[in-house]
């Protein structure tokens, strides 16, 4: 069956009383694209305010827009739910096959309530949805051989999506993730914890449809235009070359690279762990997400000699980005690749948000080195800057909760440190753990009123960047409205779901025309419209659940270690947090 | 002289499982997505082991037509099958005939899609992997 191309089926679940059902809800789709926008709206239907985030009450949202499986990088599925991690807005966006898998089954949603008795396990195929007992996989120490089992076990090869949790998730890390297709993720804000309390250990969905567009004619011509930029451009070639990794060096000169828990903001060895030195001395494969030409998923082959047998290997692929070797490298101090690589795989098998756990092995690192807590807090682990060995079996105490004070950093460092004391220098904005980008003010007013947490939420670093090469110091204002201004758009990107790395490609006329074909008449100032009206409706969830700027705070650490952009003021940061709320504009 | 054409795939070592192929085969017919698509790419057992093509290998002597009891299946200059729609019953045989996997089906008419190497997806393919080849003296 062909279907529209506007989206409009929404495939609800519940886990309580296992059955499901299908609605029709094209007008939000009409109104709202997809993604962020039509996720934002569901879950301020769906979730009651001050729910539990870890209760059946809690709801998982997933949207697609109506670019996906038309276009070239429509390739996110966006997830929203009440975060574990900061009790509040909880949105997470991942690749690989998702988004094309969700489409082609026939949905442009799926909402999943309740919670199961028992371990379970979704298999989606196009209209047939199944409960499928998944007590053998609960438990299981590797994320890698959930996936592996399923894989088996399903149909769909090539055209499905194998989304699961791994222990951490069953144990309700707070930041544990959900991992797709072995190698993405849906990193942030513990959407794996909320997998974890529904007892829903993983979702496999395929579907194999096409989709009318309104106008097949332009429909051709204007996807060869998108294409050809996006195959041409130089902007993409970055990505799919070193992919994000590049930006170690750069960040690294820039003394813009957290280090030992931004103790510093420069790393000394940070050439061992750079992109470069990856791609020539690891880099085993590149792969790309279901209708992606660029392909800048990286995956690194680890050889390791068994020790009690000569001439014999242990041969391991591990995905690198920048993020994880900001968090797991730099952070952490380690300058030994293979070292890193091993404990990216760690945290993978686990299935844990890598910034969040980084950070969190940091500001414990530290914690030890003061004497604040002791080695019996940490099972006798001794964490020192450097020693990949101690962080791994660290990674494996933390997902145990051995300890208390493992049980307290399950929750993030902001619980942690309110337990343990250590809050000035544990690296939390608003719950969430710092992402690796010490560029100057406007990055830090990002990752305090972004609703993700995360750097790509208005670009803040690159506003730094932008006024450090052009070296005019920018007044709390313009950063703000230039903040405003990208989020704003983003919402539409992630309507879209369009990928970031795309952006320059997707940029507002190219998304008009985009949209025409398919049977959307919007112009460029309706979309700008549109994507300010999806941030506000995301604040007054946030808002809803007790969103407050006055307990918002910067890590004292933030001000005390300089950025390229100076020493940075915690009182224009905090004036810059306040001006966005006020031009929100939210009454 | 007759001059044919036929899809191969070149190096699948270089595919990176973006599926732009796919979806271009479908585009053909100006619709988005994969209903109609002949070409398919799957992970050779996980991501991490690369890809696998498949696509129709134009047979000189195909077993797809063979089993095919209305004779809907013509045989394709250069090899493989052309689908005369109006004489398929839609009874699947080809399907199981392809050891392959190179009948794909389409729910839609319920009739059989298979490739019919025009070299359209080839053009989408941005590392070269599959590729029109055009060979002189081709068999009927
Ligand atoms: S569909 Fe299969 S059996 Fe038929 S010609 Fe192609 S490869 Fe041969
Ligand atoms: S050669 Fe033509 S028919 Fe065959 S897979 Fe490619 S686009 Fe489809
Ligand atoms: S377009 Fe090329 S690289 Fe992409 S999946 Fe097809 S064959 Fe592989």
């Amino acid at each position: 069956m062909s279907l529209e191309a506007i989206p409009s089926k929404i495939l609800y679940i519940d886990l309580s009383s296992r059955s499901f059902w299908v609605k029709d809800r094209h007008e939000l789709f009409q109104k709202y694209l997809g993604g962020a926008g039509v996720a934002i709206k569901l879950l301020h239907e769906e979730i009651k305010p001050n729910v539990d985030p870890l209760s059946a009450d809690n709801v998982i949202v997933f949207t697609v827009g109506p670019l996906t499986g038309m276009y070239p990088l429509a390739s996110k599925t966006v997830a929203m739910f009440k975060s574990p991690l900061t009790g509040n807005l909880g949105e997470s966006h991942a690749g690989g096959r998702s988004a094309i898998s969700i489409r082609m089954a026939g949905y442009g949603g799926i909402v999943i309530k309740g919670a199961s008795d028992r371990p379970i396990y979704l298999a989606i195929h196009g209209d047939k949805v199944s409960f499928r007992d998944a007590s053998t996989l609960w438990g299981m120490r590797s994320s890698y051989t959930v996936g592996r089992v399923l894989r088996e076990f399903e149909s769909g090869a090539g055209i499905r999506s194998i989304m699961r949790i791994g222990r951490a998730g069953e144990r309700l890390v707070s930041y544990a993730c959900v991992v797709t297709e072995t190698y993405r993720h849906f990193g942030r804000l513990g959407l794996g914890a909320v997998w974890g309390s529904k007892r829903l250990k993983a979702l496999v969905i395929s579907g194999r449809r096409s989709i009318k567009p309104k106008d097949p004619k332009l429909y051709r011509e204007v996807y060869n235009s998108i294409f050809d930029a996006v195959t041409k451009s130089p902007l993409m070639k970055k990505y799919h070359e070193l992919g994000t990794s590049m930006n170690i060096t750069p960040l690294n000169k820039l003394r813009a690279l957290p280090t030992r828990n931004l103790k510093e903001a420069h790393f000394e060895d940070a050439d061992k762990i750079s992109g470069e030195a990856f791609a020539e001395r690891f880099l085993g494969r590149r792969v790309a997400c279901a209708h992606c030409p660029v392909s800048c998923i990286h995956l690194a082959i680890l050889r390791e000699p068994y020790v009690t047998e000569p001439y014999f290997y242990k041969t391991t692929m591990i995905s690198y980005d920048y993020e994880l070797i900001y968090a797991l490298g730099s952070m952490l101090r380690l300058s030994s690749p293979e070292g890193l690589l091993k404990l990216i795989d760690e945290v993978e098998k686990e299935g844990l948000d890598a910034m969040s756990c980084g950070v969190a092995l940091a500001w414990a690192t530290e914690m030890l080195e003061r004497g604040l807590i002791t080695k019996d807090d940490l099972n006798g682990i001794t964490l020192k800057w450097g020693d990949f060995d101690s962080y791994i079996r660290a990674v494996d105490q933390l997902v145990e909760q051995s300890t208390e004070f493992y049980k307290a950093l399950a929750k993030g460092v902001e619980y942690a440190s309110k337990r343990y004391g250590g809050e000035e220098f544990a690296l939390s904005f608003g719950g969430n753990e710092m992402p690796g980008y010490h560029t100057g003010p406007a990055a830090h007013i990002g990752y305090l009123t972004g609703a993700r947490h995360s750097h790509l939420d208005g670009a803040g670093y690159s506003i730094d960047e932008k006024s450090l090469a052009s070296n005019v110091k920018l007044n709390v204002e313009q950063i703000v409205d230039s903040l405003i201004k990208e989020e704003s758009w983003r919402q539409i990107l992630s309507s879209l779901v369009i990928c970031y790395f795309a952006r320059g490609i997707y940029r507002p006329d190219m998304v008009v025309k985009a949209l025409k074909p398919l049977g959307y008449d919007l112009n460029e100032e309706d979309l700008n419209r549109l994507g300010i009206e999806i941030l506000r409706e995301k604040y007054r969830f946030k808002f809803r659940e007790g969103f407050d700027i006055k307990k918002l705070k910067l890590p004292k650490r933030v001000s005390e270690t300089p950025s390229p952009s100076g020493q940075i003021s915690p009182e224009f940061v905090m004036e810059g947090v306040n001006l966005y709320i006020k031009k929100l504009n939210l009454e | 002289m007759m001059v044919s054409s036929r899809l191969s795939v070149v190096d699948v070592d270089l595919c990176v499982g973006c599926q732009s192929c796919m979806f271009a085969c479908t585009r053909r017919f100006g619709e988005g997505g994969l209903s109609k698509s002949s070409i398919h790419v799957r992970s050779a057992g996980g991501f991490e082991r690369g890809f696998v093509v498949i696509v129709c290998k134009a047979c000189e002597d195909p077993p797809c037509a063979r089993v095919c009891p209305t004779d809907a299946l013509r045989l394709r200059i250069g090899g493989g099958v052309i689908l005369r729609k109006e004489k398929c019953i839609g009874c699947g045989n080809c399907v199981k005939a392809c050891v392959i996997g190179a009948v794909f089906w389409d729910d839609e008419s319920n009739k059989p899609v298979i490739c019919i190497h025009c070299g359209y997806c080839a053009k989408f393919c941005p590392y070269g992997v599959i590729k029109l080849e055009t060979q002189e003296g081709g068999k009927a």
